[in-house]
């Protein structure tokens, strides 16, 4: 059984079709992307898978369960990284990561992970003064601070220095080797083609295309070949 | 950055047990409220100037009583109203705007645990306001009826009970600058329509306004107990319906997602 399963989901807001039957799967011990143009369904589709909203049709199966509505040991083995942050503004990052790794029965080592992801030089500072790349490491250590079994990640990478970017790199493909299930939103070839065993590319609604990452290169470059699965669809 | 944050443990993951959960939670609400510096302003020392000025000065004129006794009751109701409504309400409404709200939702805490969360803080705080408000009043000679005392405690929870409701409902429904505007403004409003002072020294016109709005109720309750050591059931009633009323709609109508 897949870590991550969608079947023929379907998730409309009044006339618009966000999701029109996707299904595609992500697997334990792997970095999955997902990509598409904005407006693709990514967003949707992962908000499904945790629990966010509830799907119209077809299934969401997050390590067996259906994440709506799902209970405390379910959320706990599902790490979340948000886009635009979704933490509070006025907290430091080493008392935010601390009060989160309160939340779970085993967390991670909070110092170590604030090291690793050089938080530790502005763990006092508090958020609303970090700049976005400070604030989307606090973010992917929130994330991580569970250690879980299933990672969503939303372009972990967008505004970070080359550094960072290769350091959350590494990272991603750490937790994938240690077993967990990596699924990471992004627009960026460079971050699947260095990172992703497998890739799912979206377009309206749809599955385009998906499987690993030479299958779906299929000879080409992947921004070739991305290009012309999403080609007409803007 | 070369230490590994490897993990401790390689069991399936599990959430921290539900008491222990809330109480983070509620411990880090807290300390976020005690370090807000305005939060701090509106909820201590603008009371305390309030308690200060009304007992020292002659006006408004207040009857044949101790003014102190009328004052110091009326100062603690608005600390609830400060505490529990606008304190409550711009803070989760800048959280529900930041996504604060979403990443509870799906962290092991959960809605429940952050609601609970939140009842903890807006406990601790109100605490802390009662002390430093209640300390300064009989250091200013207040002698409060201690008969009145479980009264004024039913008060205070079903005051807080309807204006944190009422708080919640605004912060779940509007956006969060409205929220802002409309729980500052709101708070000045029931600060004069019964909160502070009683509903007998408003205009005629202002009373039955000010006794079915929750300032006017937990106003006399407050005093009703406090100076008179007596239980003020239509008061109580009239906070039940706004508690009932509130948290009925924000059950129906909060919305979690920014």
């Amino acid at each position: 059984m897949a870590a991550v399963e969608i079947t023929d989901l379907v998730r409309t807001f009044g006339q618009v079709v966000a999701v029109a039957g996707a299904s595609w799967q992500a697997e334990a011990g792997r970095v999955t992307t997902v990509l598409g143009p904005n407006g693709a369904g990514k967003s949707t589709t992962i908000e499904c898978l945790e629990g966010l909203q509830r799907p119209d049709g077809g299934t969401a199966r997050v390590l067996g369960a259906d994440p709506w509505r799902a209970g405390p040991d379910h959320r706990a083995r599902v790490g979340v990284m948000f886009q635009d942050g979704g933490l509070p503004n006025t907290a430091k990052p080493l008392a935010l990561l601390r009060h989160l790794a309160a939340l779970y029965a085993a967390p991670r080592d909070v110092e170590a992970l604030t090291r690793r992801l050089g938080i530790d030089s502005f763990a006092g500072t508090p958020l609303r003064r970090l700049s976005g790349g400070q604030r989307q490491r606090v973010g992917l250590a929130a994330a991580l601070v569970g250690c879980p079994d299933v990672v969503f990640l939303d372009e972990p990478t967008a505004g970070l220095d080359p550094h960072a970017r290769r350091e959350v790199w590494e990272l991603m493909r750490e937790e994938a080797e240690r077993g967990a299930c990596v699924v990471v939103t992004t627009h960026s070839f460079e971050e699947t083609e260095r990172v992703a065993d497998d890739v799912v590319v979206m377009g309206r609604g749809r599955v385009l295309a998906t499987g690993t990452v030479d299958d779906v290169r299929n000879g080409e470059s992947l921004e070739d070949r991305y290009f012309a699965l999403t080609g007409d669809l803007r | 950055m070369t230490p590994s944050a490897a993990p401790e443990s390689t069991a399936r993951p599990r959430a921290a047990a539900r008491p222990a959960r809330v109480f983070a939670q509620g411990r880090f609400e807290t300390l976020t409220l005690l370090r807000n510096g305005e939060q701090l302003l509106v909820s201590v020392v603008l009371p305390a100037m309030a308690l200060v000025g009304l007992t020292l000065s002659p006006y408004p004129a207040l009857g044949d009583v101790h003014r102190i006794d009328v004052t110091a009751p009326g100062v603690l109701a608005l600390a609830v109203a400060s505490t529990a409504f606008t304190g409550q309400a711009i803070s989760t409404a800048f959280d529900r705007r930041y996504g604060v709200l979403r990443m509870y939702g799906v962290s092991p805490l959960g809605r429940s645990g952050l609601l609970m969360g939140k009842l903890i803080a807006v406990g601790a705080v109100l605490l802390v306001q009662v002390l430093l408000l209640g300390g300064l009043a009989l250091a200013l000679g207040w002698r409060p009826q201690l008969v009145g005392i479980p009264a004024a405690l039913v008060a205070g929870v079903l005051g807080t009970t309807a204006f944190l409701g009422l708080g919640l409902l605004i912060a779940g429904t509007l956006r969060a600058e409205a929220v802002l505007a409309l729980a500052n403004l709101a708070w000045v409003l029931f600060l004069g329509l019964g909160l502070l002072l009683p509903v007998a020294t408003l205009p005629t016109w202002a009373e039955p306004l000010a006794s079915a709005l929750p300032s006017g109720a937990l106003g006399e309750a407050m005093r009703g107990a406090l100076a008179h050591g007596t239980w003020s059931w239509g008061a109580m009633g009239v906070l039940l319906a706004w508690s009932a009323a509130c948290w009925a709609l924000a059950g129906r109508l909060f919305r979690w997602a920014p």
